[in-house]
């Protein structure tokens, strides 16, 4: 048989570099500064974006095509590693004072990062799987690294009881699809379905609707979304950021490959249940949102609603959903990292300044964490002309071309509803006095450069999306 | 434009932008540096819109200016701006009250920065929305407006600032929210019915629209107008955010903001839909009177000045929206005049306030009264203002009211009749609060320590004073160039009722053949 190894290259590289991060911290002794660590982690993820840049374009897949690596998974691809580089630049201060071990904490975000790219390129079900645990474990572990803290031990067991639930469904499904089609191989169970639906064992579906049930989990979708608001707010601050964004974006990326295009064929079944899941996802992470006082609960919250948006990208379907959901992940990875990078350096790596009371003052105190908050809140609620706007419009503009109008208004009224929470970040930033001012990251410059960055991010594509937009196209034609 | 592809509109728009990142620069303390530099941005801008009028044309009611460049071409999203005779005069307008506004902030102590960045930015948003022929354009504009509003009131204004800010956010939004599907719903049945992707204005127009599909889009956009106007019942955020937000912002909202509702109505919801915009009249015109008679009779009960000016703003947009519902030349000149009028008079009304503030740190008419010997010169210029907002023959506000009852009479008399006492009720809450601040005996000992306005003030008021009887005693080269343009808009609306509706509903499909 003869192998091609080169679509597993980004993957490998950043494989390499975890595995060196790991090896090397094992020979500093305790006393020594272990930063550049993150520098290595850095260079290896640099690495990784040349080569998938380098290989976009191209469609090859490896073993026996189980594992594809079209533009699809190497939009995906970079979307990780810029989030999981935002990550790492972002917790380097907050690591030094919570005293999580550094040298492991990047390792593990390197891992989760090569599960997800896996996780993208899958073409086959237990490939996805394979890299869906590697991806999980190496989170659950980040969930839990901060030991002294007990609502981030608390927030890593419910995670791992529920994430092995969730595998439980996704498993099970995989079973059944087997058990109908005979095969986890993605082309194949698709060629299985081109056949008679009437010819479908029931079971088939069932599989089908276990697996949405295990995604639903996974990107915490009402009613599957209890444990997001507990696992993010326990988590480190960088590690929710890293998870609302990155773990999101994976699951959405394999949802997008294996059920919104690979299993097509069964979109009449699911289509309604997904449509009451997504107005459901939407209304309720907003309306609970609205009632939070904690800021980095409201994200959890709010990250529950943008997973609504991105399930109308799913209803809709793959004619007019599939750019908007590429889109969409993209510019929300963007201004939510961002905003978990300036919650992490306002809170003092500390769990009681994480409310709106500690941004009081902040715009005026620290101008640049101030404007960049605004914009990554004011870009969530979706005003123009920034990254949040550019990919509401399309998402809506998708629910709109193919007749789900109704979705399309149920999701902008979500929007207004979104506004008023997300401006109380910003009422308190600059209408009210007092808070803290988060004077252990004074003088931390890599969370800034963190920042900047997303903030660059979102108004460039908010403001030019036309690129963005086109790779977003190009990227989900690349699914065959 | 110096060799760059960008012409007289883009340098408009840009100007204020440039500023705002120029104060960037500028350390917090240099507070006069800080103003100057505002102050002559927004000035250099009114000179260039002074420009752009020199080189308007104003046999046409064509678009003129036009520029075009691609965006998100792929999508027929492109940036798409040009001007005609209803957006140059309120284009002008915006020039000439941003300026008078950031001069009349000179008591603006805190964050004199942040809030000299927020008006030029909101500048260049008032300014993008008028002149934006592109939908999508349009609605980024109309969006990016409202940021630096929200922190203007929310960060400067009174004591409920925050509650104001918040409910002018939540109102305006809701509107135009849903205004964002219509858009898309429109430009997506233009795709179907023409081939050709594009959310440009001008090919939108000449798109037929089966009547309840018209309908569900004419709401669509109305609501977030009227909302903007505002037009009775949706005039609730009007009276709170005018009351917390600082003089200028006043200025800006009454002067600019709210015009750009009936600006909207005129340019974009009325011939885009023009029979559902028919068919909804009688309702639009019925509740722009109550709002001309409910605004007049709640401004006479205010005890505070400010909220009287305010109330009196929902009555006078009544008056605007009366007129353009007549759908009449008359009706439509009168209505854009009076668009002009109402931000000249309404803004002048909020800075003298605004100053009487600053003297005395209230605003309830009871505390005032025999100002005119210790404020002469307040006292005069508040005259010509009321006057003028009362449409007193030889001012600008007796030109529009005249045209507009002239056109709605024509078309609704009995309505027309109904709004007429409108302008009585006027003449009353506006001659009594008058009489109550300035007449009588100073009775107040406070106010006997007042000084009258000083120099910078004077120029503040002096070019609105100029304008208000100009307009007033010479309307001809207004009018003249406002002519053509809505005479185009009126062509538009009526062969589009004239001809039959070109598509199917259910289909969609069928090839439409414009031959006109």
């Amino acid at each position: 048989m003869n192998v091609n190894f080169l679509p597993l290259l980004p993957a490998v590289q950043v494989l390499l570099t975890a595995l060196i991060v790991l090896i090397r911290d094992l020979f500093i002794s305790e006393r020594e500064p272990r930063g550049y660590l993150a520098f290595i982690s850095l260079l290896g993820i640099g690495l990784a974006v040349a080569e998938s840049l380098a290989l976009w374009g191209g469609q090859q897949g490896a073993f026996d095509d189980t594992l594809m690596l079209d533009n699809f998974a190497l939009y995906f691809a970079l979307i990780f590693l810029i989030a999981a580089a935002l990550t790492i630049l972002s917790s380097i201060q907050y690591l030094r004072l919570t005293a999580i071990h550094e040298g492991e904490f990047y390792a593990l975000v390197l891992f989760a990062t090569v599960g997800m790219m896996i996780m993208a390129a899958a073409n086959d079900l237990l490939v996805f799987f394979l890299g869906l645990e590697t991806m999980s474990i190496a989170v659950y572990v980040l969930t839990g690294m901060w030991r002294s803290s007990e609502r981030a031990t608390e927030a890593a067991m419910k995670y791992f009881f529920i994430g092995a639930f969730a595998t439980g469904f996704l498993l099970y499904g995989i079973a059944l699809i087997y058990g109908a089609t005979g095969s986890t191989h993605l082309n194949v169970i698709a060629d299985a379905l081109v056949e008679q639906p009437s010819q479908w064992p029931a079971y088939l579906i069932g599989g089908g609707f276990l697996l949405l049930v295990g995604f639903a989990f996974k990107v915490g979708a009402v009613p599957f979304h209890f444990w997001v608001p507990d696992v993010y707010e326990g988590a480190p601050t960088p590690v929710t950021g890293f998870m609302a964004v990155a773990v999101k974006a994976a699951a959405f990326a394999a949802w997008a490959r294996v059920l919104l295009h690979k299993l097509s064929a069964l979109d009449s079944d699911w289509v309604f249940p997904l449509w009451l899941i997504a107005i459901g996802t939407m209304t309720l992470g907003n309306l609970l949102a609205l009632t939070q006082s904690s800021v980095k609960r409201m994200l959890a919250y709010s990250s529950i609603a943008h997973a609504g948006y991105l399930l109308i990208a799913i209803v809709v379907g793959e004619e007019w959903g599939g750019l908007p959901l590429l889109f969409y992940v993209a510019s929300y990875a963007l201004m939510t990292v961002g905003a978990f990078a300036v919650l992490t350096s306002v809170a003092d790596g500390d769990g009681p300044n994480e409310n709106y009371a500690s941004f009081a003052g902040l715009g005026f105190k620290r101008p640049f964490l101030g404007l960049a908050m605004s914009i990554f809140m004011l870009s969530l609620a979706g005003f123009p002309p920034l990254a949040g706007f550019v990919g509401k419009f399309y998402v809506f503009r998708g629910a709109v071309l193919s007749g789900y109008i109704g979705l399309a208004i149920v999701g902008v009224l979500n929007s207004l509803l979104s506004v008023v929470y997300y401006l109380r970040v910003i009422v308190a930033m600059y209408m009210e006095e007092g808070g803290v001012d988060g004077k252990s990251f004074r003088q931390a410059p890599y969370v800034y450069v963190a920042i900047a960055l997303a903030l660059v991010g979102t108004i460039y594509l908010g403001v030019l999306p036309a690129s963005a937009l086109d790779w977003s196209r190009i990227a989900f034609a690349s699914l065959e | 434009m110096f060799g760059l592809p960008i012409g007289h509109i883009s340098v408009l728009l840009l100007i204020p932008v440039f500023g705002a990142a120029l104060l960037v620069l500028v350390p917090h303390r240099q507070t006069q540096t800080l103003f100057s530099l505002a102050t002559l941005a927004s000035g250099l801008d009114f000179l260039w819109s002074v420009k752009i009028f020199a080189l308007f044309d104003g046999a046409t009611g064509e678009m003129q200016l036009v520029e075009r460049a691609p965006w998100m071409p792929s999508f027929g999203i492109q940036y798409l701006v040009g001007i005609d005779g209803i957006s140059l005069f309120l284009v002008l307008l915006t020039t000439l009250l941003v300026p008078v506004a950031i001069l009349a902030s000179w008591s603006v102590k805190e964050r004199v920065k942040e809030y000299l960045i927020f008006m030029l930015l909101l500048e260049t948003g008032m300014l993008g929305a008028f002149v934006a022929l592109d939908l999508f354009l349009f609605y980024v504009f109309w969006e990016v407006m409202l940021v630096p509003m929200y922190f203007l009131i929310g960060v400067w204004g009174g004591t409920r600032r925050i509650y104001a800010a918040l409910k002018f956010v939540v109102y305006t939004m809701t509107g135009s929210l849903l205004m964002l599907v219509a858009i898309i719903y429109l430009a997506t049945r233009h795709a179907q019915v023409e081939q050709a992707l594009t959310f440009d204005v001008l090919k939108l127009y000449d798109l037929r629209l089966p009547f309840d599909q018209q309908l569900w889009l004419f709401l669509a956009f109305a609501l977030s107008f009227a909302i903007k106007v505002p037009l009775f019942p949706f005039h609730t955020w009007l009276p709170d955010a005018h009351v917390e937000a600082p003089t200028a912002g006043s200025v800006i909202l009454a002067g600019v903001l709210l015009k750009l509702g009936t600006y909207g109505f005129l340019r974009f919801a009325i011939p885009l839909f023009p029979d559902a915009a028919m068919a909804a009249a009688p309702i639009i015109v019925a509740l722009a009177v109550i709002g001309i008679i409910y605004g007049a009779l709640v401004a006479m009960m205010q005890s505070d000045i400010k909220k009287l000016v305010a109330y009196s703003s929902v009555s006078h947009l009544g008056f605007v929206m009366l007129g353009l519902f007549a759908l009449n030349l008359q009706g439509i000149q009168g209505s854009v005049y009076q668009m002009l009028n109402h931000g000249l008079s309404t803004g002048a009304l909020f800075l003298l306030v605004g100053m009487i503030y600053d003297r005395r740190h209230t605003r309830l008419i009871s505390e005032f009264g025999g100002l005119w010997k210790q404020l002469p010169i307040f006292s005069a210029m508040l005259m010509v203002i009321t006057l003028s907002s009362i449409g007193l023959p030889g001012l600008n506000g007796f030109i529009g009211e005249f045209l507009i009852l002239l056109g709605s009479f024509s078309a609704r008399p009995l309505w027309t009749a109904a709004a007429t006492t409108g302008v009585i009720l006027g003449a009353i809450y506006m001659l009594w609060m008058y009489r109550r601040v300035i007449f009588g005996p100073l009775v107040n000992a406070a106010n006997g320590k007042l000084s009258d306005l000083n120099l910078r003030e004077i120029g503040l008021l002096v070019p609105i004073v100029f304008f208000v009887v100009l307009m007033g005693i010479y309307p001809t080269p207004f009018l003249h160039r406002m002519a053509p343009a809505v005479e185009l808009t009126l062509k538009r609306i009526q062969s589009a009722v004239a001809a039959p509706v070109a598509l199917n509903h259910r289909t969609g499909m069928i090839p439409t053949n414009h031959e006109r």
